[in-house]
């Protein structure tokens, strides 16, 4: 998809100005972070299985190479295929080679955020073959032809009443009197017409939360089925997967689950942890006989050393964007791209340049919730910030920012300056304030003052006030 | 050169490696081999029987329905009276696990058909290799007597799950299967369970049912 994200402010203040958006966005509070509160509550190990999970996955970062190559072998030896891509360009090209020697006409999808960021869906149907998007939030932003705006809740943006216009709309075999008011209704019909694409796909296309380098074996994490369904019923089954996702073993996947549901959806575990290994084996009465891994780089082995490193523990579990203020008030679409909230800030301009997605660093008010909720302990925030230098670094930031930066680090070297100029602003502001103690409007900074005063400074600066208190 | 060595030689530049470092071989070949536990709850570490009320606790606590019979014998009329209860067709699709051959199924309305499911059959019956206290979670194993499609293709799925075979955490789940199976060495499908399929995607409300079985009856027997 293109990149929208250097449009961030413009989108968000369409955002904020939605009514659709912004009551969708209100279920956030009690469909995610409520829940979040109390599985964690409920588990005292918590903390320690952060700080294990958070070892587990630089261990394995520090021996990738190593893991990759033992991973590999294991799933030759259970008879799948491994393949690599090193850019969204040639993962494409393998998906498409692998379902047109299938003879494929339709391919069931399970959700996957690489096939998002590869586009994948767009290069099979220009090639004749039909993607069927089949966890419930994807298939009905597959319907409104949208990119999901959010990792595990892609259609979390949506209203019911706007889900409801959209089954209409597409699902024109059905009578049109039918009653959709009851959520349940929306979801039985979806079953029940995506039953029959399950039954009938050529091939299924899933992502992988985890690769475990002990076995061979892929594990989707889903509360739907689709994913199983995805994989269980075609001839063929294509796992789609990054090279962050290897993890040693069973005992080490094991610490991550334990972290990954909590911090999504509140939930101990999600309904259906699903390992995979292989084909099916000689005597299985189902299963696809053919098992193939795509597992794709695109700029993540260039990360490795570098300052984003911890970047590449994250699993993708939403707890940060549930969290950030600034996601809730905007949702994830303003954002651009596949990835939104601090982890798409992040992870952003890693994958598309600091150039395109300079806006989303600077997205953030620091409050530093993201790094507080975040179960592999990533320092978001000051990955941000890193971000932040290297786009000043590279002379990206807008003039006047620049120009504002300039002059107060020309102000702030000199201290005796510093101090004059602050004790004149604060002086000039505060009888301009006429002990109103506030102001409505002030010139050059309309933006701030257009939806709150600013409190006037009262006569005196914090380093006036505290040469006299720190005088014994 | 390929995309593979294209990959493995970007990391190792990051890295600045080789790979052929005795010492980091030696030290994921170890953690390969002994798999080290990691931080285990203490929520599931439990005598027998306290294990197995926690298991229909959490079990219960995510939309699963929890009975226990004495002995394998009582399954078929523990699986006819379920049936019975919430007026399902009188048939079962089950594979050819040994723990439901030679069981008195004659005695009851209920009619066995073995193999994969399909889209029609109503009720699907498991035997699960190990249920999980911390979560009430079922572990099942793909194969010939437990297709992986019975879990997911039936609106109920009936899990069977012996008494013995009820762990307080995954990780012993993994020790018993690699008993079973080899180090190493996994089931095409492992199934791990936790409640009835659902979905959130509606305005983050959960519903139950979404493409997987409406229903969870998990039956514990001994």
């Amino acid at each position: 998809m293109d990149i929208a994200s250097p449009a961030f402010k413009a989108s968000a203040y369409r955002a904020l100005h939605d009514a659709h958006l912004q009551q969708a966005l209100g279920h956030i509070r009690t469909g995610f972070i409520d829940k979040r509160a109390a599985a964690i509550a409920a588990l005292p190990e918590f903390e320690a299985l952060r700080q294990s999970a958070r070892d587990i996955k630089n261990h394995t970062l520090a021996h990738l190479d190593l893991y990759l190559e033992a991973y590999e072998e294991k799933v030759r030896e259970a008879g799948g295929e491994v393949h690599y891509a090193a850019t969204a360009e040639e993962a494409r090209a393998l998906v498409l080679n692998i379902c047109q020697q299938a003879g494929a006409r339709t391919v069931t999808k399970g959700k996957s955020m690489i096939a998002e960021e590869i586009d994948l869906n767009e290069h099979l149907a220009a090639n004749g073959i039909e993607p069927v998007e089949t966890d419930l939030g994807e298939y009905i932003i597959q319907l409104r032809h949208e990119p999901p705006s959010h990792i595990i809740a892609p259609a979390v943006h949506v209203t019911k009443d706007q889900v409801e216009a959209e089954f209409r709309r597409a699902h024109t075999s059905l009578p049109p009197g039918r009653d959709l008011t009851e959520p349940s209704a929306l979801l039985g019909e979806a079953r029940a017409l995506l039953r029959q694409r399950f039954l009938a796909a050529d091939v299924g296309i899933t992502g992988a939360n985890f690769l475990i380098a002990e076995t061979g074996t892929s594990v989707i994490v889903t509360n739907e089925g689709n994913g199983d369904l995805t994989q269980t019923l075609p001839r063929v089954h294509i796992v789609l997967a990054t090279i962050e996702k290897i993890t040693p073993t069973l005992d080490d996947v094991s610490q991550i689950l334990r972290l990954l549901s909590r911090s999504a959806t509140g939930q101990d575990m999600a309904v259906y942890t699903t390992l995979s290994t292989g084909p099916r084996r000689p005597g299985d009465p189902d299963g696809p006989e053919v098992y193939h891994v795509v597992i794709l780089d695109n700029g993540r082995s260039a990360v490795i050393g570098t300052e984003f490193q911890d970047m590449l523990r994250c699993i993708r579990c939403g707890a940060c964007m549930n969290h950030c203020p600034v996601y809730q008030a905007v949702g994830g679409h303003a954002y651009g791209w596949v990835y939104s909230g601090p982890m798409g800030a992040v992870l952003t301009p890693m994958l598309v340049g600091i150039d395109k997605a300079g806006q989303l660093p600077n997205a953030s008010s620091f409050c530093g919730r993201c790094e507080a909720v975040c179960p592999m302990q990533i320092p978001l925030p000051r990955m941000m910030r890193h971000w932040r230098e290297r786009e000043f670094e590279r002379r990206l930031s807008p003039a006047t920012y620049r120009w504002g930066l300039g002059l107060w680090a020309f102000v702030a070297r000199r201290p005796r300056l510093y101090r004059v100029a602050t004790q004149l602003a604060v002086a000039v502001l505060g009888a301009l304030a006429r002990g109103k103690g506030r102001f409505r409007r002030l010139p050059l900074a309309g933006g701030w003052t257009g939806h709150r005063d600013l409190p006037a400074p009262q006569g005196r600066t914090f380093q006036q006030m505290w040469s006299t208190r720190s005088r014994p | 050169m390929s995309a593979r060595d294209q990959v493995l030689a970007a990391i190792r530049r990051s890295l600045g490696v080789t790979g052929n470092e005795v010492a980091r071989n030696a030290t994921i070949d170890d953690r390969l081999r002994r798999a080290p536990k990691g931080v285990i709850p203490a929520r599931g570490q439990l005598a027998a029987e306290e294990r197995i009320a926690l298991f229909t606790t959490m079990a219960e606590k995510v939309s699963a329905t929890v009975a226990r019979v004495a002995d394998a014998v009582a399954l078929p009329e523990a699986v006819a009276a379920y049936v019975r209860a919430h007026n399902l067709p009188a048939a079962v699709r089950t594979g050819g696990d040994a723990l439901f051959t030679g069981l008195p199924w004659q005695d009851t309305h209920i009619e066995v058909r073995h193999g994969a499911a399909r889209d029609d059959d109503k009720v699907g019956l498991s035997h699960a290799f190990a249920g999980v206290a911390e979560s009430g979670t079922v572990m099942l194993a793909s194969g010939a007597d437990n297709p992986t499609t019975i879990n997911f293709l039936p609106e109920v799925h009936v899990v069977a799950l012996g008494a013995d075979d009820v762990v307080g955490d995954y990780e012993a789940a993994w020790d018993k299967l690699r008993a079973a199976v080899g180090k190493g060495h996994m089931p095409r499908t492992v199934n791990m369970v936790t409640g009835p399929s659902r979905s959130g995607d509606i305005e983050q409300t959960i519903l139950l049912g979404a493409h997987g079985p409406r229903r969870l009856h998990i039956i514990v027997v001994g």
